[in-house]
């Protein structure tokens, strides 16, 4: 079986049986917005979301994350986390999806990270197809990440009364099997998946004012841009936009000790390249000072640098670091000014 | 190199666990450098090139990043020079000996010392850059006849910062070596030059095409002796420097340490000039 077919109505049954297969994370309503949250109860489950507050990376990349048990005296260490859990994400656009698979590329890169390996093993992703924008922020068109490209174990799409469920891998396809609402996607079907795509078409275009390879070309010429210092002076360092970004993951070690002051854990955390003191050193001289260097460097983070090194692109699209910014720095006008630069 | 394979085989099933490693030799060197000498749980040897680093535990203290000042000659044991410049330092400098530390380790790419055999060598040290430096030195020293005419150009403050005298003494007999201090007042028995380290490349005899410059110093440093070493037409991949960045992790994710789209802690922290060339305007110690 490659798709599936589930009716609406047998949703929740579905969710019931998955939440007993393991924990299962979806998305809710959050005071008008969305957030990833542990499902107790399937009804509340949203599917209808714009990009939620925090991508799911707060479950594969935890915000604050033990990476080591120590002892002082006598000199002790060992495995924080002696086991990792099962866990379901539910529902995750195909966007937060390339995130992922970014994701992945860190930290499978010699020397591998065995915290999130571990955690991205258990994990079993189910993802939804967006079929309409979820809001103008977004600029997954031109990042190529509005379609699924894999990543993911099933892929729903909302067809009508139905979701049609790509299945893309052993462990989506034990999820789908051996359950009587859950049948083999009929040529009906895959006709009807094939209209919804030739209709998708039609609503999502670039939303950057060139295509990818002019966009790189724009980076690679203005690393002295003015468009960084006014960046720069509209922001206020607080680091909002790393941490809501799919595929930000620096991070800060911190030690935590216990009362007795000789047992203690030591703590990954994440840490933001916004931050005025990320990149100093002990001499005091400091790499990145303004906030204009710092901004550049997120964005070449994203458009630049990884796309050197991995022939891939660190934004995906979802438009989160422009809807939380706090002094309304936006990540298609930043862009855009750039690509006007050049052609100017 | 079994020892290393050991390393390796730690670092892969928890890179972020350190080794239990014992001071077995601590002494200030000056009012503000303190000398460890560090042997690893069962006598490992750290199998290090000289020019990398090692990042120190102390459980409360969290980590940081140390370059070894020992050669992998010295078989047994590594050593460290610390400057006592924050709470972690402050804390390392507190350890005697018999304390035990965490180490993880050794990270990042050292000097290009196989590329650097027969080549006449100038070795210029500013400052604190005489700690990582005394690895690759002490490296010649045991093997001294794979190089050829070996020069060094030491600067620092005051000659009271001068680390490693003793040492110094046994290098001299060995090797060409010019002091430089920049001295505000200099004492009367100070036999050394005075002015900027810079004011001594002018003079140096070398054949330019056979010969390595290795720098380390502070990062205001480079610029003006890489200018200087330009001048004497030596050719930017001949030119060796050690940068110092906010290494967190050692393996290439946390970011603290990136120039660019290029991790130090990997990538580095040992780059020649022609690496240098690529970046566009992060690199403080690129001169223009």
């Amino acid at each position: 079986m490659k798709y599936a077919v589930i009716n609406k109505e047998d949703l929740n049954k579905w969710l019931e049986h998955l939440k007993k297969k393991a924990r299962l994370y979806a998305p809710k309503e959050k005071e008008n917005l969305f957030v990833f949250r542990p499902v107790k109860d399937v009804s509340k489950i949203c599917l209808e979301y714009i990009p939620t507050i925090l991508p799911p990376k707060k479950y594969y990349f935890p915000q604050k994350e033990k990476l080591l048990k120590f002892q002082v005296n006598p000199f002790k260490t060992a495995k924080a986390i002696e086991e990792f859990e099962e866990f379901i994400l539910f529902g995750v656009h195909t966007c937060d999806i390339a995130g992922i698979q970014c994701m992945d590329v860190i930290f499978r890169e010699s020397p591998e990270d065995p915290n999130y390996l571990n955690r991205k093993e258990k994990m079993t992703i189910i993802g939804i197809e967006c079929l309409k924008y979820c809001d103008e922020h977004a600029n997954c068109t031109s990042m190529a990440t509005h379609v699924p490209r894999g990543g993911y174990d099933l892929m729903m799409v909302d067809i009508d009364k139905v979701f049609i469920i790509h299945i893309n891998s052993e462990k989506g396809e034990k999820l789908v099997t051996g359950l009587s609402y859950i049948k083999e996607a009929k040529d009906e079907d895959m006709f009807r998946l094939d209209r919804a795509r030739e209709e998708k078409k039609k609503i999502f275009k670039e939303e950057l004012a060139a295509p990818l390879p002019k966009v790189y070309d724009a980076f690679d010429k203005s690393f002295g841009s003015q468009v960084w210092k006014d960046v720069g002076k509209k922001c206020v360092a607080c680091g909002n936009c790393t941490a809501v970004c799919p595929t930000c993951y620096c991070f800060d070690t911190a030690d935590d000790m216990e009362l007795s002051l000789n047992d203690g854990i030591r703590y990954r955390i994440w840490n933001s390249c916004q931050m005025d003191d990320f990149a100093k050193v002990a001499g005091g001289e400091d790499f990145r000072k303004g906030r204009d260097s710092r901004q550049r460097h997120r964005y070449y983070r994203k458009f630049k640098y990884p796309v050197d090194k991995f022939n891939r692109y660190f934004c995906v699209g979802c438009g989160r670091c422009t809807r939380t910014c706090m002094a309304d720095i936006s990540l298609k006008e930043t862009v855009n000014s750039l690509i006007a630069g050049q052609s100017a | 190199m079994i020892d290393r394979e050991i390393l390796l085989e730690k670092m892969k099933t928890s890179p972020y666990k350190p080794m239990k490693a014992k001071i077995i030799k601590a002494q200030m060197l000056t009012d503000k450098e303190k000398f460890f000498r560090i042997e690893l749980e069962g006598k490992i040897n750290l199998s290090h090139q000289p020019g990398q680093f090692v990042m120190v535990s102390i459980f409360g203290y969290e980590e940081a990043p140390i370059s070894i000042s020992s050669s992998p000659t010295d078989k047994g044991y590594f050593d460290l020079t610390v400057r006592n410049v924050g709470v972690f330092t402050d804390k390392l400098h507190q350890l005697k000996e018999g304390d035990t530390v965490g180490i993880r380790g050794p990270f990042g790419k050292g000097f290009p010392i196989d590329n650097m055999f027969g080549y006449d060598l100038v070795i210029v040290a500013g400052g604190l850059g005489i700690v990582p430096l005394r690895s690759l030195i002490r490296y010649i020293m045991a093997n001294r006849n794979d190089f050829g005419n070996v020069q060094m150009l030491l600067g620092c403050k005051t000659p009271k910062e001068l680390l490693f005298k003793e040492e110094t003494k046994e290098w001299m007999r060995r090797a060409e070596i010019k002091f430089n201090c920049t001295v505000d007042r200099a004492n009367p028995d100070w036999k050394g030059n005075v002015g900027l380290i810079t004011t001594l490349i002018p003079g140096i005899d070398i054949n330019p095409s056979r010969t390595y410059a290795v720098v380390v110093g502070p990062p205001i440093m480079y610029k003006f002796v890489i200018v200087k070493l330009l001048e004497k037409n030596i050719p930017d991949h001949q030119i060796i420097v050690s940068l110092e960045r906010r290494m967190r992790c050692g393996l290439g994710k946390c970011g603290h340490c990136q120039i660019e789209g290029m991790y130090v802690c990997q990538s580095g922290p040992v780059f020649n000039y022609a690496q240098l060339g690529n970046f566009k305007g992060e690199c403080h110690e690129k001169a223009i």
